[in-house]
């Protein structure tokens, strides 16, 4: 289950205009189209997750964001004001790199006066905001270790006060938790939106990880192929995908393929036929946790007949691989309160709620 | 146990073969006796009469001040040489470039020497310069195979520093120039420095390039040392041998710590 997330839900900004505005991004490397007239905004003060797999333009963005890449046409707006020419050392955008990029030797509180002292910031006010900003991200005292005498954890911290202590108005975060173990990943998680809500800067992060967009992020884009796929709340375009590459994205939900016919979608691979559905609709998408096993002969409406092919056990749930009656196979997940789950062989029905199935128009 | 003392053995053998020649070099230059190679007793009485040779104690200066000004040269050249390979990435002519860069280390020392003679002398014929032979043109010669060195030391040194690093510098606000400044070469500076004293090293060295592109004011300590020779085999001879050994050894385990040094900075 996602973390309750607040914000926005819709793809338009609501209230001012947006803190950083792409229009018509468009970047080539080569033969490849990185960005493909990708627009997108970004509003003062939210969480924003970038999520896409290896060569969705996802890190391309970033960069651009950052000032590192150049966009090939198009503009990026900050405060209306166009930045795309603006090079990364006059820009009041900062990253944090993937791989922390510490200046290996320097201290840690060289580190994070690094910028300062670019700006010419006073002596004792440069002191005085390094100190601050190692106590919010908890490392006060580390002042004079080196990168290599920190963990993982630790340098990912003094990359993030690096970044924070110079105020920006958006903070760029490049797969911020990728570098960091399991067990460190969730708690860090929570520790990002803290820092956000207290610094009041716009995140924009990153990342592979569906999980990790889905819990941090005020606001999601699906990335594919240069373009955003889908954008919104983490709950909206979890229940909602749009297209059948957002749904298999995000949780891994089950695709029918099928035909859309007065407003029905016969899916002959599932054996099923599935009312109420828009024309247009190519394909839909069930959650395997929404939906539920019955014994076969049950008299339900919403059911298909199949066979139970595999099952793995998860600690709260059952992953249950579903061979349909006409080929498709299903993941259902069977929850422990439901009972013990069928065997494998059994013979079962596959039953879901009319609410459950999202029509997917490409 | 049995496998553990063949390579003992085998690394025994190798190192008398190797230092064998230089330990006697070296022991009998502290020998009393005037033949070589006869031990008399102990005595320092040759390096006595090596520092009391004009000839000798002029070349070793000159030797010294053409080889700091071409392992200089040899930095910057090889250092910025070194930086177009490891960071302008797939450039037109890299291959050629890279390639360049590095023929000094594999060609014949006589061809190398004697291109650079036919340069130098091609080049004074056509606009003046450099007018004649000597101190310089050597300076000028040992430049370019230091170059090589260098080249090659910093670019392996480049290729090993996250490359993010100067981003983040300039994502702080530094300039490219100051993120070089105070980001990379910092961390290239061992590099650096271990270039330089290897090119000051091979400067030092050199007998072969410089006999060719040096002039009457130009000889070299190693070119005293063989003119020495030709004359006769003395202790004399010996005790200079002894001198730059010990000091080529002092600087090049000098080097090899900087370069061993770099995996304890991060």
């Amino acid at each position: 289950m996602p973390i309750q997330t607040f914000g926005p839900s819709g793809p338009t900004v609501i209230g001012p205009a947006a803190l950083l505005q792409a229009k018509a991004i468009t970047k080539r490397f080569g033969a490849t189209l990185a960005l493909d007239a990708l627009d997108l905004d970004i509003a003062d003060g939210e969480f924003f997750a970038l999520l896409g797999g290896s060569g969705s333009g996802k890190s391309t963005l970033l960069r651009i964001m950052a000032g590192f890449e150049t966009p090939d046409s198009g503009r990026l707006l900050l405060d209306g004001a166009d930045i795309a020419a603006t090079p990364p050392w006059a820009r009041p955008v900062n990253m944090m790199f993937q791989s922390y990029a510490l200046f290996p030797h320097l201290s840690v509180a060289d580190n994070v006066a690094y910028g300062l002292r670019r700006a010419g910031v006073a002596k004792a006010e440069t002191g005085a905001r390094v100190a601050a900003a190692l106590a919010m991200v908890g490392l006060a005292g580390f002042d004079r270790r080196k990168p290599h005498q920190l963990s993982g954890g630790q340098r990912q911290r003094v990359a993030l006060a690096r970044s924070l202590v110079m105020r920006p108005r958006l903070l760029l975060l490049d797969e911020p938790l990728g570098a960091l173990d399991a067990g460190l990943r969730e708690r860090t998680g929570f520790e990002l939106r803290a820092l956000q809500r207290e610094t009041g800067a716009a995140f924009v992060m990153v990342t592979h990880d569906q999980e990790e967009a889905l819990a941090l992020a005020d606001r999601v884009a699906v990335l594919d192929g240069g373009r955003i796929a889908q954008r919104g709340a983490p709950r909206a375009i979890y229940e909602r995908p749009a297209s059948r590459f957002v749904a298999r994205f995000l949780g891994a939900a089950n695709v029918l393929e099928g035909r859309a016919a007065d407003g029905a979608f016969d899916s002959a691979e599932a054996g099923a036929t599935f009312t109420d559905i828009p024309a247009g609709t190519v394909a839909l998408a069930l959650r395997p946790e929404r939906l539920r096993i019955l014994p076969p002969g049950a008299d339900e409406p919403n059911t298909a007949p199949g066979t139970v092919e595999d099952a793995a056990f998860r600690g709260d749930d059952t992953l249950l691989l579903i061979r349909m009656a006409g080929g498709a196979l299903l993941r259902v997940a069977h929850a422990e309160e439901d009972g013990a789950p069928p065997e494998r062989g059994a013979a079962v029905l596959v039953a879901w709620d009319a609410d459950d199935v999202v029509p997917l128009a490409s | 146990m049995r496998r553990g003392h063949f390579v003992a053995l085998a690394m025994g053998a190798g190192y008398v073969f190797l230092w064998l020649p230089i330990i006697l070099l070296v022991a009998y230059a502290f020998s009393a006796d005037r033949i070589p190679f006869q031990w008399g007793g102990f005595s320092l009485q040759w390096f006595v009469a090596l520092a009391a040779n004009e000839r000798v104690v002029e070349a070793a200066l000159l030797s010294l001040r053409i080889a700091a000004g071409a392992a200089t040269l040899a930095v910057l050249l090889g250092g910025a040489a070194g930086w177009a390979l490891a960071r302008y990435g797939r450039f037109r002519g890299r291959a050629i470039f890279g390639a360049l860069i590095g023929a000094p280390l594999v060609l014949p020392e006589v061809v190398t020497g004697l291109s650079l003679l036919l340069l130098f002398v091609a080049l004074e014929s056509m606009t003046g310069w450099p007018e004649g032979r000597g101190a310089f043109t050597v300076l000028l010669a040992h430049a370019t195979l230091g170059a090589a060195f260098v080249a090659v030391v910093v670019q392996s040194r480049l290729a090993e520093t996250d490359r993010s690093l100067e981003e983040a510098a300039m994502d702080l606000g530094a300039t490219p120039f100051t993120a070089f400044r105070t980001v990379t070469l910092p961390l290239i500076a061992p590099a650096l420095a271990a270039g330089w004293l290897l090119a000051f090293t091979l400067s030092l060295d050199d007998v072969v390039i410089a006999s060719f592109v040096s002039g009457p004011q130009g000889t070299t300590l190693p070119m005293a040392l063989f003119a020495m020779l030709r004359r006769g085999l003395t202790p004399e001879v010996n005790a200079l041998g002894a001198v730059v050994v010990l000091g080529v050894g002092a600087m090049l385990a000098v080097a090899a710590l900087l370069l061993r040094g770099r995996g304890d900075s991060r």
